[in-house]
């Protein structure tokens, strides 16, 4: 048993375990006649602890992609897996044990303290009642403390502000204890701390808790510094790499029309053409 | 912790008011029974007046059970109702699934005579009706689920509801208008509502069917407490949507649909209930609101039933009445003083 621990260790230090991982996937819509293909040719590979972000104009199919990675969607064609088991294969209680995700919606009801929210976290793991356990009021306490919200505890959520409220999502997330968090835009409607604020919450949430952590985001100076890795959309391509490859190649020139803004290779961001 | 706040206090003090009303609900009535001996009557102590005892056994007992039986019933149907469809106004009134069982009422009591003779007496049996209610509530039920599953919007899904609430209506009317004095004279007055006339074995079976449905409510709670959320999130936490739908939908249309066929259609618990509780409990917690609103559905009912009774007078006003107008002004004081609807 312990050496089947060690040369797990051991093969993961030499190959980062992989999370998640798409094989010629395409998506898009299908209709009875009709075919849209949104992205095709999509490979990409995500490995433990990485932060990943998702980069590309309005409308050029983040959403989807998205959408299709959790299994929202039916893809089109190849194969989407995590944990090196096809995500079709997953129950819909398995998959949540796996991925969580942070979405753009709001809440159905915010009538919620934020630690009963919280604590929604653990249905895939409570009883039919949903009682917590010793265990899972630890996991709770400590997805507050690290997220910093430990003072919101006994707020209800529609007291909270726009940031302090995607913090508690984000807790919820963590709660449910999975590999891979998958986060629709979490920096939407938020002022510039708070922006720079949540990424930086994740980047450290990445490296301490060694989640897969995804998110898609229009904050690309941001995502260029803090991210590990990017996935870029661009209308024919879907590119993943560093941030500083991804510059080298000239991949953000090509991200949206070239008559408003250009990218400043040299400062790594966005400049109106004067 | 607010998590593990089990509303011990509130809970004894509901019980204990509960059992205050049902003695309160068999005391009072046209013969007012003191309350000793209701008490000596129901452990089985002999009261030394027959009368009294027969009314108590016979008339007053089934019917302040009934009581708990439908404000509870009704209550935890249309909490259901609001999670699941995230709409405050939902409830079995408001979705129409009252209006399914009016509807199947109606074609029993008024359309029995188009088949004439012996069929008929068989037709307005009093479980014809029961079966027909059922079969209205349950039918109207899956046809707005189907419905909600293609619209997005949950307001959509309400005004469809009010417009099988008028669909319901004008074939009444059109069946009143061939139907004689006598049959719209019956379907007029189970349309008042009334929780006596019970048989024990009438009730018997409405409590087979009311357990079912509270069973299924009690099995749903984490599945309600996961919608809080919304449907993806919900989804996300491994809950599958389309079984707890159906088992919700099957609850509600069990408690709201078998209720109404027995008692007729009561007015008003089933949406304001669930928005007493909430503000009172101050939670969206159904591990606490279930039981809560149980026990303030009960109560209401009761005490709404003793009103009606007129104590010390033979007169006996619509149940229904008296649950908007003594129900109605509590929920307006209750959100004036909050200023803010919990939900």
């Amino acid at each position: 048993m312990e050496f089947e621990v060690f040369l797990l260790e051991f093969m993961t230090k030499n190959k980062p375990h992989i999370v998640l991982k798409t094989q010629d996937l395409t998506i898009g819509y299908a209709s009875k006649k009709v075919k849209t293909v949104i992205a095709s040719n999509i490979n990409i590979e995500l490995h433990k602890g990485e932060l990943v972000g998702l980069i590309g104009a309005n409308g050029i199919g983040k959403s989807t992609l998205l959408r299709t990675l959790t299994n929202v969607q039916h893809k089109l064609d190849g194969n989407v897996s995590i944990n090196n088991l096809p995500i079709e294969n997953y129950s819909n209680i398995n998959l949540a044990k796996v991925l969580s995700l942070v979405l753009t919606e709001s809440l159905g009801s915010k009538n919620l303290t934020v630690f009963e929210l919280i604590a929604l976290g653990r249905q895939p793991y409570t009883n039919w009642v949903g009682n917590l356990t010793v265990d899972d009021f630890k996991i709770i306490n400590q997805c507050l403390l690290q997220t910093n919200i430990e003072e919101l505890k006994h707020k209800k959520c529609y007291e909270l502000s726009d940031g302090q409220l995607q913090k508690v999502m984000i807790a919820r997330a963590l709660a449910q204890d999975t590999d891979l968090i998958i986060l629709d835009e979490p920096t939407t409607h938020l002022d510039m701390y708070h922006k720079a604020y949540i990424l930086k919450l994740l980047q450290k949430l990445a490296k301490e808790t060694n989640k897969t952590i995804l998110f898609s985001s229009h904050e690309i100076d941001l995502a260029i510094q803090l991210c590990d890795t990017l996935i870029v959309m661009t209308k024919d391509t879907v590119t993943i790499d560093q941030p500083c490859n991804l510059i080298e190649k000239g991949v953000f020139n090509d991200l949206f029309p070239k008559d408003l803004i250009v990218f400043d290779n040299k400062m790594g961001s966005f400049r109106v053409k004067k | 912790m607010p998590y593990t706040k089990t509303y011990k206090l509130p809970f004894v003090a509901l019980i204990l008011v509960l059992f205050l009303c049902f003695f309160a609900n068999i005391s009072l009535g046209s013969v007012s029974i003191p309350f000793q001996d209701v008490f000596n009557s129901l452990i089985g102590n002999s009261t030394g007046n027959e009368s009294w005892q027969h009314i108590i056994h016979e008339y007053r007992l089934p019917k302040a059970i009934t009581s708990i039986i439908v404000g509870s019933g009704l209550g935890i149907s249309g909490l259901l109702m609001q999670t699941l469809f995230r709409n405050p106004l939902a409830g079995p009134f408001v979705l129409g699934i009252t209006s399914g069982s009016s509807l199947g009422v109606a074609l029993v009591i008024m359309g029995a005579s188009a088949f004439g003779g012996t069929l008929a007496s068989v037709l307005v049996s009093k479980w014809s009706i029961v079966i027909a209610a059922s079969l209205g509530s349950f039918t109207v039920l899956l046809v707005v689920l189907i419905i909600s599953n293609r619209v997005r919007d949950t307001m959509a899904i309400l005004i469809i509801g009010l417009m099988f609430g008028s669909i319901t209506s004008a074939t009444v009317s059109v069946l009143s208008y061939f139907s004689s004095a006598e049959e719209l004279q019956q379907y007029i007055f189970w349309g008042f509502g009334s929780v006596g006339n019970l048989t024990w074995y009438e009730l018997f079976i409405l409590f087979i069917i009311y357990a079912i449905g509270i069973l299924i409510s009690l099995s749903s709670i984490k599945a309600l407490n996961t919608l809080l959320l919304g449907e993806n999130y919900a989804k996300s936490l491994g809950l599958n949507i389309k079984t707890s739908r159906l088992l919700i939908i099957i609850a509600t249309s069990l408690l709201a649909g078998t209720i109404t066929a027995f008692a007729g259609p009561i007015a008003f618990i089933g949406l304001a209930i669930p928005h007493m509780t909430r503000q009172i409990f101050n939670t969206s917690n159904h591990k606490i609101l279930l039981p809560a609103v149980f026990l303030f559905g009960a109560i209401t009912m009761l005490i709404c039933d003793s009103i009606a009774q007129l104590p010390s007078s033979d007169l006996t006003l619509p149940i229904n009445a008296i649950t908007s107008l003594i129900g109605a002004p509590v929920i307006i004081w209750l959100l004036v003083r909050k200023r803010k609807m919990m939900f």
